[in-house]
C-alpha cells in the first residue's frame, strides 16, 4: 500500500504516532473548500487546506466552534463534496471519485437523522445498510440478515430489533443508526455530532461503544463533536478547527492547551490532567 | 427479522390478482343491460378463442365490445395513477403527494388540449398523430412536476406544506387556462371536454392508442420498479440515501420521467381522475408495509381495482345516465385526504 503522505512535510503536528505498526488508512491531503452564493461573488465561507492521517482502529475527533467547517470537512472526507483542492485517500482511493455504491461499501456516515415519513421497524432500518451490496431488485440474503443481526448485537441493541423506530428513545435510536452503519461493513466510520440530543449517560455509552468497535473491527473513526471532554477521553487524534483553519492536529494532550482553547471557544477555562493522563477541560463561569 | 422474499411478493400479488379478477367479472355483469354469469363466461371464452361470431346473446356485443375495453382501460389507468402517486410520494418525500393534488393531472390535461388544438395545423405522419396527445400530456405533466418541485422548496429543502400549496395553486391556475381555451375555441365539443376533465373512461380508443397506453404503462412501471429499493432509502432522506450508495440523481430522473409518462398517458385517455394516486398507496402501505419492492406492484393492483369499482359505480348508480368516474373517486377520496391530513398534523 502506497502512502504518499509519508514523503510530504505538510503535517506539522501528527502527534504521538499512535499504535505503531499499522499502515495509514485515511489520508486527508491539503483539502480546501469554498462556499459562495454565486460564482462571481467572494466565498461566504472557506475551508483552508487541512491535512491529517489515520490508521485502522484509530479515532479522530474534529473539534471547533460553530461554523468552523467541521461538517464541511467531514462531508469532504465522506466524498460527498468535492474539495476545491487536495484530496482524501482511503486505502489509496480518492473518496469523491468513487461511485456511490463503491463508496457506501467503504464509508459509513452517521448523521442527525431526517424524520421518517412512514413507520419502519429497527431491523428494516439496519438492513438498509446492506443496500450497497445488492443489485437494485435483490432481496436480502441469509447472509445480510446475519450481518444485520451481528451489527445490532455489537451495539447492544438486539432487543430493539422488532421495535418501531418512532417508539424508541433518542439513545436507542442512535444505536440502531450506528448498527445500520456497521452493517455496511465500512473501513471508515464517520459521525456528525452523534451525541447531540443525548443525555450524558447515553453520550458516554455511545463513545465507549465507538471506542470498542474501532478496536474490535479495526474501523477508522472520524467524529465531529462539541464534547471536548469526551473527545479527550476517547480520541487518539484531535483536529482543532477555527473559521475553516486547522489550528492544531495531534493527540488530545498536545492540542488541549488552555490559551489555545480559550481563544478558539471564547470562554475562560482551565485544562488539567486526568488520572489516565488525558486532559480534562473545566469551564470557569465568568463573573 | 423478516426481510421481504420473492415468495411473499408473489403470494400477495396473486391474492390481489384474484380480487381484481372477481371485481372485473362483477363489473362486466353489472350495467344498464343485465347479463347472466353463464352467458358472460361463454362469451368470454369464445372471445379468447377468437370465435367472435359465436357470441350467443345480443348482449354479448355490449359486454365484449363496450364494457370489456372500458374495464381494461380502467385497469391500466388505475394502475398508472396509483404507481405514479406512489412514486411522487417517495420522490417528493411527501405522503400527501399524488398527480391530482400536485396539479400534475391538470398540467397533463392542458398539454393534451394544446396538442389537440395544434394537431390539425401540423402535417404529422400517422404514427406521430396517434402519439401527439399523450406526448403533449407527458410534457405538461413533466413541466408541472418540475415547477411544483421548485416552487415547493424553501432554503433548498422541500417543504411539505409549501409543496402542497404550490400544487393546489398550479392546479387552479392550469384549470383556469384550460377553461379559457375551451370557451374561446369553437368547433370543439365543450361539454364532452368538461366531462373528460372530470375523469371519464367512456371514450373508446383507437387500437394504436391502446398499444401506446399498454406498452407505455409496462415500460414506465418497470423503470420505476428497478429503483424500488432505492426509493425505500430515498424516503429516509436524500443525504442518508446517498451515503448508503444510492445514485440519488439517477433515481430522481428515472422516477420523475416515468411517473410523468404514467400520468400523461392516464390523463390523455381518461382526463383527471383524482385521489387514486393518493388513496391507494396509503391503503396498500397499511396492508403490506412501506417497502417499495412490494408497495409498487400492490399499488398497481389496488389502483386497478379501485378505478374499476369506481367506474362501475359511475355508470350504474344513475343509469341509464352516467357520472364522470372522477366525481366518484373524489366523493370517496376528498374526505380520506382530509382525514390523512389531520392525522398527520396530530
Amino acid at each position: 500500500m502506497s502512502s504518499p503522505a509519508h514523503s510530504s512535510s505538510a503535517w506539522p503536528n501528527l502527534g504521538d504516532a499512535p499504535r505503531a505498526g499499522s499502515e495509514v488508512r485515511l489520508s486527508v491531503e491539503q483539502v480546501s473548500y469554498a462556499y459562495s452564493a454565486n460564482p462571481t461573488q467572494a466565498p461566504l465561507f472557506t475551508l483552508e487546506a487541512n491535512s491529517f492521517q489515520a490508521r485502522p482502529g484509530e479515532i479522530v475527533a474534529i473539534l471547533g466552534p460553530n461554523a468552523s467547517g467541521k461538517s464541511t470537512l467531514l462531508k469532504i472526507i465522506a466524498g460527498a463534496l468535492e474539495p476545491l483542492s487536495g484530496r482524501v485517500l482511503l486505502d489509496g482511493f480518492v473518496t469523491h471519485t468513487l461511485a456511490p455504491r463503491a463508496r457506501a461499501q467503504r464509508i459509513a456516515m452517521v448523521q442527525q437523522e431526517s424524520p421518517l415519513l412512514f413507520p419502519s421497524r429497527a431491523w428494516e432500518f439496519v438492513l438498509q445498510g446492506r443496500h450497497p451490496y445488492g443489485r437494485s431488485l435483490r432481496f436480502e440474503s441469509e447472509n445480510d440478515v446475519i450481518i444485520a443481526r451481528n451489527a445490532l448485537a455489537q451495539v447492544g441493541a438486539d432487543h430493539l430489533s422488532d421495535r418501531w423506530m418512532s417508539e424508541i428513545s433518542g439513545g436507542e435510536k442512535q444505536r440502531v443508526i450506528l448498527a445500520r452503519a456497521l452493517s455496511q461493513q465500512p473501513l471508515l466510520l464517520l459521525l456528525d455530532e452523534p451525541t447531540l440530543h443525548l443525555d450524558i449517560g447515553a453520550q458516554v455509552d455511545l463513545l465507549a461503544t465507538l471506542h470498542r468497535l474501532a478496536a474490535e473491527n479495526r474501523y477508522t473513526v472520524v467524529v465531529v463533536t462539541h464534547e471536548l471532554n469526551l473527545a479527550a477521553e476517547y480520541a487518539d487524534q484531535v483536529v482543532l478547527l477555527q473559521k475553516g483553519k486547522s489550528l492544531r492536529v495531534g493527540s488530545p494532550a498536545s492540542v488541549y492547551q488552555r490559551d489555545l482553547l480559550e481563544q478558539v471557544f471564547h470562554t475562560p477555562l482551565t485544562v488539567e490532567q486526568g488520572p489516565n493522563g488525558r486532559p480534562r477541560v473545566n469551564l470557569l463561569p465568568s463573573s | 427479522m423478516r426481510p421481504l422474499t420473492l415468495q411473499r411478493l408473489f403470494l400477495q400479488c396473486s391474492l390481489l390478482a384474484v380480487v381484481l379478477f372477481v371485481v372485473v367479472v362483477i363489473a362486466l355483469k353489472l350495467g344498464a343491460v343485465p347479463v347472466s354469469l353463464y352467458g358472460l363466461g361463454r362469451d368470454l371464452i369464445s372471445v379468447l378463442l377468437h370465435q367472435t361470431k359465436a357470441l350467443t346473446s345480443d348482449y354479448g356485443m355490449i359486454v365484449i365490445e363496450i364494457r370489456l375495453p372500458r374495464i381494461l382501460l380502467a385497469i391500466v389507468v388505475g394502475a398508472s395513477l396509483s404507481v405514479a402517486g406512489t412514486s411522487y410520494q417517495a420522490l417528493l418525500r411527501n405522503p400527501l403527494a399524488d398527480p391530482y393534488v400536485l396539479g400534475v393531472s391538470m398540467g397533463a390535461a392542458l398539454g393534451a388540449i394544446l396538442a389537440l388544438i395544434a394537431e390539425p395545423h401540423l402535417a404529422l405522419p400517422v404514427w406521430l398523430a396517434t402519439l401527439f396527445t399523450p406526448l403533449g400530456a407527458f410534457l405538461g405533466a413533466a413541466a408541472t412536476v418540475a415547477a411544483v418541485y421548485f416552487l415547493g422548496r424553501r432554503e433548498g429543502q422541500i417543504d411539505s406544506g409549501t409543496l402542497l400549496l404550490a400544487g393546489i395553486i398550479s392546479s387552479s391556475f392550469l384549470s383556469a387556462i384550460i377553461m379559457f381555451l375551451l370557451t374561446t375555441l369553437t368547433g370543439h365539443d365543450f361539454r364532452g371536454m368538461v366531462f373528460w376533465l372530470m375523469g371519464d373512461l367512456s371514450t373508446s380508443l383507437q387500437s394504436s392508442l391502446r398499444w401506446v397506453l399498454g406498452v407505455g404503462f409496462l415500460v414506465a412501471t418497470g423503470a420505476i420498479y428497478t429503483t424500488a429499493s432505492d426509493l425505500n432509502l430515498l424516503l429516509a432522506g436524500e443525504k442518508e440515501a446517498m451515503h448508503l450508495g444510492v445514485d440519488v440523481r439517477r433515481v430522481r430522473l428515472v422516477v420523475y420521467i416515468a411517473a410523468s409518462i404514467l400520468t400523461g398517458l392516464a390523463v390523455s385517455v381518461s382526463g383527471a381522475i383524482g385521489y387514486v394516486g393518493l388513496l391507494v398507496p396509503h391503503v396498500m402501505r397499511l396492508l403490506f408495509g412501506s417497502d417499495h419492492r412490494i408497495l409498487l406492484p400492490t399499488a398497481a393492483f389496488g389502483g386497478a381495482i379501485a378505478v374499476v369499482i369506481a367506474d362501475t359505480l359511475a355508470r350504474t348508480v344513475v343509469a341509464p345516465s352516467e357520472l364522470p368516474v372522477g366525481a366518484m373517486t373524489a366523493l370517496v377520496g376528498a374526505p380520506l385526504f382530509i382525514y390523512l391530513l389531520r392525522r398527520r398534523i396530530a
